[in-house]
């Protein structure tokens, strides 16, 4: 299979150090500085990364797991030092498709719970969206400010190698519920800068400290039309999720309250929360758990991470909840394939970002072909995350295969396969030294009064040789991602 | 601010504090112990250090008698004494991790620096290879902690939740310091003979009370004179000025609850004021003519009313 790295054109021979490889071009002034490193300083700012990390807290918790002493599951990201740079002539035109793309899907959420034209139109099978376990009766005929859904998604874009030896984007799958990962991007970029200042004076690389910033405007635009000073609050499941860290660094960067459900209260179908100083009306959530937990009123009745009666108020027009309840319709691996269509559907646009192929298990035809082929293809969960539940088919043993094989027989309409991409490597460090391991970027765009989004975004790393699945729950890590200019 | 935050922030500080006097109270014991004393005297010293806390009974439950070694252990790394070292230093960085983004992340590192350090002095055994140098670090974690804290919070409501946790705590403890040190001492020489041997453990005994609480010089600044229990006395309960003492501690309780008023607190800003005043009029000879333990015991049962009351006008109530 081709392989696509990000620094390099033609790779370094590792066994014979006779070929250096050829540079890409915008990797050039990277390369000459890192050669001019020596190993020693490399391996103490490796060091010093991880001991401010620890020191800042940057952690995460993995479910299930427990450290060597018993006591926490508190776990670092792997940082990587060497930075994946994308050139701005390329991020110009990821940053058109990923607008377009979130537009589209904002339009789709909206279309859904409303008029449903796009099921009239025969576009998306209409069974497809109502019976799926993603749509939300709740939401159908409920007004949201601006008809904004999704106002963070984050995208997840990978390249691939083609025949030919170049690298083509595409998009994986879209994120609408509550993606996180943002606060990597953003404390990356501080421990880059840190580590290295010196690079950013021989480097023009785009800024992304002001995300914070973008979202506290969106944010603000996404109020409800009643009050003019709204107050923002984020709502986090507590302490103990994997991703506390990014609430609460979000909250402080935002200068908002972080609030869990015991702080909220609805009284007369508005939305307070508890202060010192007696109760004060809630304008935004920024809500980072899952709809499921929201209000035990209407979803999960022994949820005590929501806000009882925090549906109606909202249904009311009292609150906005941000991500709206019900964005799962669109991201839901069994509509991506779609999206597309919905482009040029609402948009009347050329879609400018590619999709996968992807094959739908409850096809027949699309299933029978996923069989014959199980050893090249990837196959996912349709409502999968965090890279639990999949095949990878030219990874799996032969005992793997047959394993799932029967797993999807059992019940097809629960999986889509792909065929397996060749996701491009960068050079990163590992035991042995540096080395190439894959990577995919997720870009985190905000949409309110416009769609916007910083330059960037995150960029993870499989670092198991070979691997292709890059979530931190699975032994991911992370990298600084430079949008460079010329 | 939220309720919730205000909780965490409070007792995020008092955790803090109270680490820092179980490190002050094991110090002076250990600091005496090195001290040629009689056996006995040495373990009434480790006895009062347990009572102070109410953990005779879950101690001798644990260990059976009374050793050096073992109280140490117990006060500094056993987490099922939820007044250890550890499980303070524990609960403090629980708290602070809980409203991460309510702090400075000056505050928050020295938090979680602080937390991460221990571990390591204590799963490394530097602990045991030299106590003193640990109550000293954990001393010194406790200021930087506070320095932060005052250095670098915008000064608003957090940082008088935190200030209110802090003096809450610090009078409850030199509080129980002073009962059990006096109480030590009336059974040390009770039936002791010889009047100079007498007065040099009077004199050690005064003076390593004295350093628990940073004292020592105060004292000598205060009264220029030899050292007597009865301004002693005075010193940590009466004085203003000293910044340890319960009189100082409840000025702090009350200007910050003045700042904090809301519409349920009155009750508890009058008890606050009303403690204060007897403390500001108090004389010592009275207060010890009257029983000095007794008058601590009732302290000590009017601090926790405070703290229930702040927390039911203020906090998330228990």
């Amino acid at each position: 299979m081709k392989q696509f790295d990000e620094m390099y054109a033609t790779l370094p021979e590792r066994a014979d150090n006779t070929s250096k490889g050829v540079l890409r071009g915008h990797y050039e002034a990277y390369a000459a500085w890192l050669s001019q490193q020596s190993e020693s300083k490399m391996l103490s700012r490796r060091e010093e990364a991880e001991l401010v990390f620890r020191r800042v807290g940057i952690t995460f918790a993995v479910y299930g797991e427990k450290d060597a002493d018993g006591a926490g599951t508190e776990r670092l990201i792997p940082f990587d030092l060497i930075p994946r740079i994308v050139p701005a002539s390329e991020w110009t035109s990821l940053e058109l498709g990923l607008t377009q793309r979130v537009k589209a899907l904002n339009r789709f959420i909206h279309d859904v719970y409303h008029d449903q034209d796009i099921l009239k139109a025969g576009i998306v099978p209409t069974e497809q969206v109502l019976h799926n376990e993603q749509f939300r009766q709740q939401m159908v005929g409920v007004s949201v400010p601006h008809d904004v859904y999704s106002h963070i998604s984050g995208i997840d874009i990978v390249r691939a190698a083609q025949p030919d030896g170049s690298g083509d984007y595409y998009v994986l799958e879209d994120n609408l519920r509550v993606p996180s990962g943002v606060s990597y991007m953003l404390e990356d970029r501080k421990m880059m800068m840190r580590l290295f200042p010196e690079l950013f004076r021989s480097h023009r690389v785009a800024p992304v400290a002001h995300y914070p910033d973008l979202l506290l405007e969106t944010l603000r635009h996404c109020s409800p039309a009643s009050s003019s000073e709204p107050t923002v609050v984020v709502l986090t499941p507590g302490m103990y999720n994997s991703a506390y860290f990014e609430h609460a660094f979000l909250a402080q960067q935002m200068g908002v309250e972080l609030v869990e459900g015991q702080d909220l209260f609805v009284k007369d179908d508005f939305v307070y929360m508890r202060t010192t100083q007696g109760p004060r009306r809630v304008d935004v959530i920024y809500r980072r758990l899952d709809d499921d937990f929201l209000d035990p009123l209407v979803f999960r009745p022994q949820s005590t991470l929501g806000c009882p009666g925090l549906m109606q108020a909202y249904k009311l027009g009292h609150v906005n909840i941000c991500n709206a309840m019900g964005t799962g319709i669109a991201d839901d691996k069994s509509i991506y394939p779609y999206v597309p269509k919905m482009i040029e559907f609402y948009l009347g646009e050329k879609p400018i970002l590619n999709n996968v192929p992807t094959y739908m298990c409850r096809n027949a035809e699309d299933l029978n072909y996923t069989l014959a082929h199980l050893g090249e293809l990837v196959v996912k969960e349709v409502h999968g995350a965090g890279g639990y539940g999949m095949l990878v088919g030219p990874q799996a043993t032969k005992a793997e295969i047959e394993q799932f094989r029967e797993v999807l027989k059992a019940n097809p309409s629960r999986y889509i396969a792909q065929p397996t991409l060749s996701l491009s490597s960068c050079p990163t460090y590992v035991e042995s030294g540096i080395a190439p391991r894959h990577i995919d970027l997720r870009p985190f765009v905000l949409s309110g009064q416009k769609i916007q989004m910083v330059a960037g975004g995150l960029t993870r790393v499989a670092l198991k040789e070979g691997s292709l699945v890059v979530n931190s729950s699975q032994g991911g890590g992370t990298k600084d991602t430079w949008i460079l200019e010329n | 601010m939220l309720s919730r935050t205000a909780d965490h922030l409070y007792w995020m500080a008092r955790y803090t504090e109270r680490a820092e006097n179980t490190a002050r109270m094991l110090d002076v014991n250990y600091q005496t112990s090195l001290l040629p004393q009689s056996a006995e005297v040495a373990q009434v010293g480790w006895q009062g250090l347990l009572a102070i806390s109410e953990l005779t009974y879950p101690y001798r439950e644990l260990y059976g008698d009374v050793e050096p070694s073992k109280v140490m252990e117990f006060m500094v790394k056993v987490e099922s004494n939820p007044s250890s070292i550890i499980s303070c230093l524990r609960a403090a960085r629980e708290n602070a991790r809980a409203v991460r983004g309510a702090l400075t992340t000056e505050v928050w590192e020295t938090q979680n620096q602080t937390w991460l350090e221990m571990m390591q002095k204590l799963s490394s055994g530097e602990f045991e290879h030299d106590p003193g140098q640990f109550f000293e670090w954990v001393k010194y974690r406790s200021h930087l902690s506070r320095g932060v804290t005052v250095g670098t919070m915008q000064i608003d409501e957090s940082l008088r939740f935190m200030r209110l946790g802090t003096f809450l705590e610090r009078a409850d403890n030199t509080a129980r310091l002073v009962d059990v040190k006096f109480n030590a001492q009336q059974n040390e020489f009770f039936g002791s003979t010889g009047a100079a041997k007498e007065q040099d453990n009077d004199f050690y005994h005064w003076s390593a009370v004295l350093r628990s609480v940073s004292g020592f010089e105060i004292y000598r600044k205060v009264y220029r004179d030899v050292i007597t229990p009865e301004r002693v006395a005075e010193l940590l309960i009466l004085r203003s000025d000293m910044p340890r003492s319960l009189r100082a501690c409840m000025n702090e309780v009350v200007s910050n609850l003045e700042v904090l008023a809301n519409d349920h607190s009155a009750q508890t800003s009058r008890r606050a004021g009303k403690l204060k005043s007897e403390l500001q009029y108090g004389v010592i000879s009275e207060i010890l003519a009257n029983g000095l333990h007794a008058f601590l015991t009732q302290f000590l049962d009017r601090v926790n009313d405070l703290g229930a009351g702040i927390s039911r006008d203020f906090l998330i109530p228990s």
